[in-house]
């Protein structure tokens, strides 16, 4: 079920990306092989046809020519007739089989990307940019897609089409043909001398293209910041600059490209020349022996055949170049390893809600030059209600994703129920350890198959229960769907406080032997946030329950609370204890009860 | 919903446009792919000929009787090449010139008009969909200029030479290339319907793709802390059969079509053979301008020209698509650049000023006193009031859509130097008053009036330019740190930035990023984080000066600890200035001197912290914590 697995990563030896590139592309074929192999074949079989009608023709201008009968015009026409249907079919199928196997790719290469995304770690999403993900999983999924339907049909077409034509040349003109071994090479060097210029011009100006665009995207966000600073006219000075050096890098390229076209007229125009003119000196002098009228033309048609091959083959050659930078961009998503996997023999089962950290150091990436938590050692009993509080960038929720294994400690262990959590089956491990995001999100769907995500088979009286332990059942109801109401994308028909309770409520379904709220109640009231732990205190007395809060009052209650400070633990202790004893926690409780303070 | 279809007269305009864009180059162009197309098809004539003096004299094995004759026909067909070639060249260099010229015209024409527009045309489109004009709409563009157009014309001309010769040499022939083109343009029709039909298909399943992958990613840690990926995939799944389903159906009728119209092509030319069999053998007088016999002479280069009049109708049927979707993304260009632009008739200006005895006058150097230059033409003399901030709203209504009132007889009015806040739940329409103030939307009835001047009298870049705004939504632009703050005004020096950025609070984080105030950053400061791109909006609103400001959920990303640190330079910064302060944190606004209790749209409460305190009402409970916010 898995994507297509990375095994041997040749970073280092540039020149072999490519080839990788297109193994890791290649595994995605899977049940379209059949159909990328009989697309080369159909196409062969069309081609074939496709060059003998000129000789069957030429026969029959040759029989013409010569006052036959009309039975014998009748016999060559049916001949040629049943090739052109011939012809038809193969091209025909070829065409249907060509779009199953480049659409299959492109459906496979998107599911094999999704998949793979569903496989990362918290780390490997942090790498990713949202908006890139999504380009690479259309547009560059899309260029894939075209360029192996070139592949599989012009690529085997344009080079077939080539040498047949080039060998019946030979069978029909003789030395004629000579003229072609001059021809060919020379647009063949010309094509390859315009790919080989316009390429890198193109890689260029693709990246400056890319600037302009987000820089389109800059304004269309930021057009408050723009017309209230009044810079409308800055902006276009901007960005009239930027389009000039892109227009003026894109008609480089494109002139480049535009020499295509009358290089090919001019190779075709030699052919014509030539063919004329020795042509018919061969069919006078040796009349009509070395050449006739017939073979004539049909040496006309196949030349037109050869260059226009030629041509269809340095288009490919770009076509291909340009989607080459798309399928790096895939295979960067496809071969991206998870950094997190299952260990061999898995516990399943979590036995209780103990939490401990054992010298516990952490970094969010290899190349991370400061330890975003250093040393923590911390134990906490099955039960018990921790609070968390610190300022921004104290590494609080660093902290607490470490419970649930979104990301691996850098030195040092975390144990849950007394067992390291790296030897849990992931999936039993965050089935028990709920935790609400401090960035949380609902899904476009109804209030309960939003909720329904803490737990499928959950019934309705299951979720009306959990909705009155977060407090959300009293807004809910007064909706007019009730929970059926649905949530539009990103939960922006709910209100901050509305949305945090759902989202509590949909972590506590999963009945988590650990909860652990990060920053959750922020947008609810204090009244209600005060009743939403009341309740949990008394109704899910046996789950651990973690609170990462701004508000020192959210915390008070807690058996214990922890002080963060510059990714390490301050202080630990009851409220009362840290008020007395602790600084920084005093001075955020002063700085947010300063009226209660001098009372 | 995209629009896919173009209007008529779309087509006509965008030619306008291009020949507006390049008067002389265009035409010149057009007239060379005229004469190269033209040119390159009249070669059939002489081939025709020679192929006549080697028919009428090949058994003679004479060379020399007609050598002389086939030369000269070869030496003017050489001729007619290099002329082809030469304007084949000429034409195909000044296409791609025309092509991205035009692409760029359109892309700041679009950008220009772009920034015209009202901010009600932001809110009220998806920011995607306003991007796509600018990459999918302006591809298809390039696509149709680049390649439809020019191949359309040169088919087109080869297609009408090649015929008037084929009258010219036999009508009875001509009339079955005839039939058989016909047949060809209504498989054409049917095929190419039928893959535009799945085109559009298969970009409505495509956009949905793309929302769903979109919503999933923006959602992809919540989806592992659920353990939802299995579910997320079986969804995915279906949604991507679709597209599959419906791109390969698109691409299966595409692909036909080359083989088909291919193999007709072929069979016609069989059909034509057998015809010119018949027509020999038969000795029908011959039905054509020039009143040549049907001869082998007619019947070879005839069967030529066959291939090449359904070549060239094959060649149209490949841009087919091309064309319809040009076609309807040049619309969607079209319906952007035809975007009513924002209307502004306001007269009073925002000038320079210098006090001399009280009395205010107008000057060109910059003095740091600003003056309204109002211009009364009853009167016809011109008066000049002090930039004050002095702001005052009487009566206001106002409603985004007609029908739902959002504002409701809303008055107040803030002096010089007050800080003026407004608390209330999300769609209270607190925000909504700030776009009023700088007019980004207009109210519906009531008075806002600036230093006593009615505000749709001022021209709204010079109101604009006297208040600074703070968003929550920071938007911070590609360039370096100090770029960013310069933003505000963008001939201040560096020390005047470093200054501002002082006054903000940002100095500190800036200094520690690696490169200090040179730091580029990129994708809105991406690197940065949420109460870091305030901190520094912050900044670029203070290097402005601005005597009025307005702080829309200025500092809602930085922490309580951190904001009592900026709180001092945040004091600083609103010293002597006008403020409008929204904030869902009370402690952000406490200190104001009105705080304004916004309800549904309506002023239920007004006062500073101690007196709203001492009303009880909802203010208290807010402050209390009984009431939630938002």
């Amino acid at each position: 079920m898995s994507s297509a697995p990375f095994r041997h990563c040749s970073f280092y030896w540039k020149g072999l990306i490519k080839i990788n590139t297109l193994k890791v592309l290649a595994k995605s074929i899977r049940e379209y092989k059949k159909a990328s192999v009989l697309t080369p074949l159909l196409v062969t079989c069309e081609v074939i046809i496709e060059c003998i009608i000129p000789f069957i023709i030429a026969s029959l201008v040759n029989q013409i020519k010569a006052g036959c009968e009309m039975s014998v015009i009748l016999k060559y026409g049916g001949i040629v007739f049943a090739l052109a249907v011939l012809s038809l079919t193969f091209g025909a199928v070829a065409g249907f089989t060509c779009s199953t196997a480049s659409c299959g790719l492109a459906r496979n290469l998107r599911k094999d990307m999704f998949y793979s995304i569903q496989n990362y770690s918290f780390e490997n999403i942090d790498k990713f940019m949202t908006s890139s993900l999504v380009t690479r999983m259309t547009t560059d999924i899309t260029n894939i897609q075209n360029a192996y339907m070139m592949i599989i049909r012009l690529a085997i077409r344009a080079p077939l089409m080539l040498i047949f034509a080039f060998v019946m040349a030979f069978v029909m003109g003789g030395k004629m043909a000579w003229i072609f071994l001059f021809v060919v090479p020379v647009l063949g060097v010309g094509l390859v001398l315009v790919a080989y210029n316009a390429i890198p011009l193109f890689r260029k100006v693709f990246k400056k293209y890319d600037n302009l665009n987000s820089s389109i995207q800059e304004n269309i966000k930021g057009m408050r910041v723009v017309k209230s600073f009044v810079r409308e006219e800055h902006e276009q000075q901007k960005f009239g600059a930027a389009a000039q050096d892109v227009c003026a890098d894109f008609t480089k390229a494109e002139r480049i490209i535009a020499v295509n076209n009358p290089l090919m007229q001019f190779c075709l125009y030699t052919v014509m020349v030539f063919v004329l003119s020795f042509g018919s000196y061969t069919i006078i002098t040796s009349r009509g022996m070395d050449l006739d009228v017939g073979q004539f033309s049909a040496l006309l048609t196949y030349s037109f055949m050869m260059l226009n091959s030629l041509m269809m083959i340095s288009m490919v050659f770009v076509m291909i170049t340009m989607a080459g930078e798309s399928g790096k961009r895939v295979v960067e998503v496809l071969s991206e390893k998870s950094t997190l996997a299952n260990p061999e023999n898995p516990v399943y089962e979590v036995p209780d809600g103990s939490i401990a950290f054992e010298n516990v150091s952490f970094k969010y990436s290899k190349k991370a030059k400061k330890m975003a938590l250093s040393n923590i050692n911390l134990s906490i009993k099955s039960g018990e209600t921790i609070g968390i509080i610190g300022g921004t960038g104290s590494s609080k929720s660093s902290l607490i994703q470490l419970i649930s294994r979104l990301y691996d400690t850098t030195e040092g262990c975390v144990k849950v129920g007394g067992i390291d959590v790296r030897d849990y089956d992931i999936e039993s491990l965050r089935n028990q350890v709920a935790v609400v995001l401090q960035k949380n999100i609902l899904f476009s769907g109804t209030i309960k198959e939003n909720l329904r995500w803490g737990n499928k088979e959950a019934t309705d009286d299951e979720l009306v229960a959990a909705c009155r332990l977060a407090c959300a059942d009293e807004f809910i109801t007064q909706f007019p769907d009730g929970y059926d109401t649905h949530i539009e994308q990103g939960g922006t028909n709910v209100s901050g406080g509305q949305k945090q309770r759902l989202c509590i409520a949909r972590a506590l379904l999963k009945k988590p032997k650990i909860l652990i709220l990060d920053d959750s109640t922020s947008a609810v009231d204090t009244k209600t946030d005060a009743s939403i732990r009341r309740a949990m205190r008394e109704y899910i007395p046996e789950t651990t329950k973690i609170i990462i809060a701004q508000r020192t009052a959210s915390v008070e209650d807690a058996d214990r609370i922890i002080v963060m400070d510059k990714g390490s633990i301050n202080a630990v202790g009851t409220h009362e204890e840290l008020l007395a004893g602790n600084e920084i926690y005093a001075e955020i409780y002063t700085s947010q009860n300063k009226e209660a303070a001098s009372k | 919903m995209k629009k896919n279809t173009a209007k008529k007269g779309t087509i006509a305009r965008l030619l306008k446009m291009m020949f507006g864009f390049y008067p002389v180059l265009l035409p010149l162009t057009l007239l060379c792919i005229v004469f190269s197309a033209t040119v390159s098809s009249i070669p059939a004539i002489f081939m025709q000929n020679i192929i006549a003096i080697i028919e009428q004299s090949w058994q003679s094995g004479d060379w020399n009787a007609v050598g002389g004759e086939i030369i000269k026909f070869v030496l003017i067909l050489v001729v007619f090449y290099v002329l082809s070639l030469i304007a084949g060249f000429a034409w195909n260099q000044m296409m791609a010139i025309i092509t991205q010229g035009t692409l760029k015209k359109m892309r700041e024409k679009m950008f220009c008009r772009m920034q015209t527009l009202p901010i009600k045309y932001f809110d009220t489109h998806n920011h995607g969909d306003i991007m796509s004009h600018y990459t999918n709409d302006i591809n298809t563009l390039r696509q149709m200029i680049s390649q439809s157009l020019p191949q359309l014309m040169i088919s087109g001309i080869t297609v009408m030479t090649i015929f008037s010769i084929m009258i010219y040499y036999c009508g009875w022939l001509t009339m079955v290339v005839v039939a058989g083109v016909i047949i060809m343009t209504l498989i054409i029709k049917k095929v190419g319907g039928g893959s535009a039909k799945f085109f559009f298909r298969q970009q409505t399943a495509l956009g949905e793709v793309e929302g769903f992958v979109e919503e999933i990613m923006n959602g992809q840690k919540v989806v592992k802390v659920f353990c939802h990926e299995e579910d997320s995939k079986a969804d995915f799944d279906r949604l991507n059969d679709k597209l599959f389903y419906e791109s390969e159906k698109a691409n299966k009728y595409a692909n036909t079509l080359g083989p088909v119209l291919n193999n007709i092509g072929n069979v016609l030319y069989v059909i034509v053979a057998i015809c010119g069999g018949a027509l020999l053998i038969s000795g029908v007088d011959n039905l054509s301008l020039s009143g040549y016999p049907i001869g082998i002479s007619i019947v070879v280069p005839f069967l030529n020209m066959t291939k090449q009049f359904t070549g060239n109708i094959n060649q149209v049927s490949h841009q087919v698509n091309a064309i319809v979707m040009g076609l309807a993304g040049t619309q969607r260009i079209f319906d952007l650049l035809d975007q009513e632009p924002e209307t502004d008739n306001g007269y009073v200006t925002l000038v320079n000023a210098k006090e001399e005895n009280g009395i205010i006058s107008e000057c060109s150097e910059r003095t740091g006193l600003w003056a309204w230059k109002h211009p009364h033409t009853a009167e016809g003399n011109i008066t000049y009031t002090k930039l004050c901030g002095d702001v005052r709203l009487a009566e206001v209504d106002f409603e985004y859509v007609e029908g739902k009132r959002i504002l409701n007889d809303v008055s107040l009015y803030a002096k010089p130097g007050q800080k003026v806040a407004f608390v209330g739940a999300t769609g209270a329409g607190k925000t909504t008053i700030t776009n009023l103030l700088n007019r980004f939307y207009d109210i519906a009835d009531g008075k806002i009036r600036y230093d006593g001047i009615n505000i749709n009298k001022i021209r709204k870049s010079d109101l604009r330019r006297s208040m600074g705004i703070v968003l929550q939504d920071t938007n911070l632009f590609t360039g370096t740190v100090m770029d960013n703050i310069r933003y505000g005004k963008l001939d201040a020096t560096d020390e005047e930035c470093i200054a501002a950025a002082k006054l903000a609070g940002a100095d500190d984080f800036i200094t520690r990023l690696p490169e200090g105030y040179d730091t580029e950053l990129t994708e809105n400061g991406a690197n940065l984080s949420q109460g870091q791109r305030q901190l520094l909006s912050i900044a670029r609103a203070a290097v402005a000066d601005p005597p009025v400001m307005i702080l829309d959920e200025a500092t809602s990303s930085i922490d309580t600890r951190t904001e009592a640190i900026v709180q001092r330079g945040m004091d600083a910064l609103m010293k002597g200035r006008t403020v409008f302060v929204i904030a869902h944190r009370l402690s952000t606004v406490k200190n104001s001197d009105v705080i304004i209790v916004l309800d549904h749209g309506t002023i239920i409460e007004r006062g500073n912290h101690e007196e709203l305190l001492a009303q009880k009402g909802q203010y208290y409970q807010l402050y209390t914590g009984a009431f939630e916010l938002e």
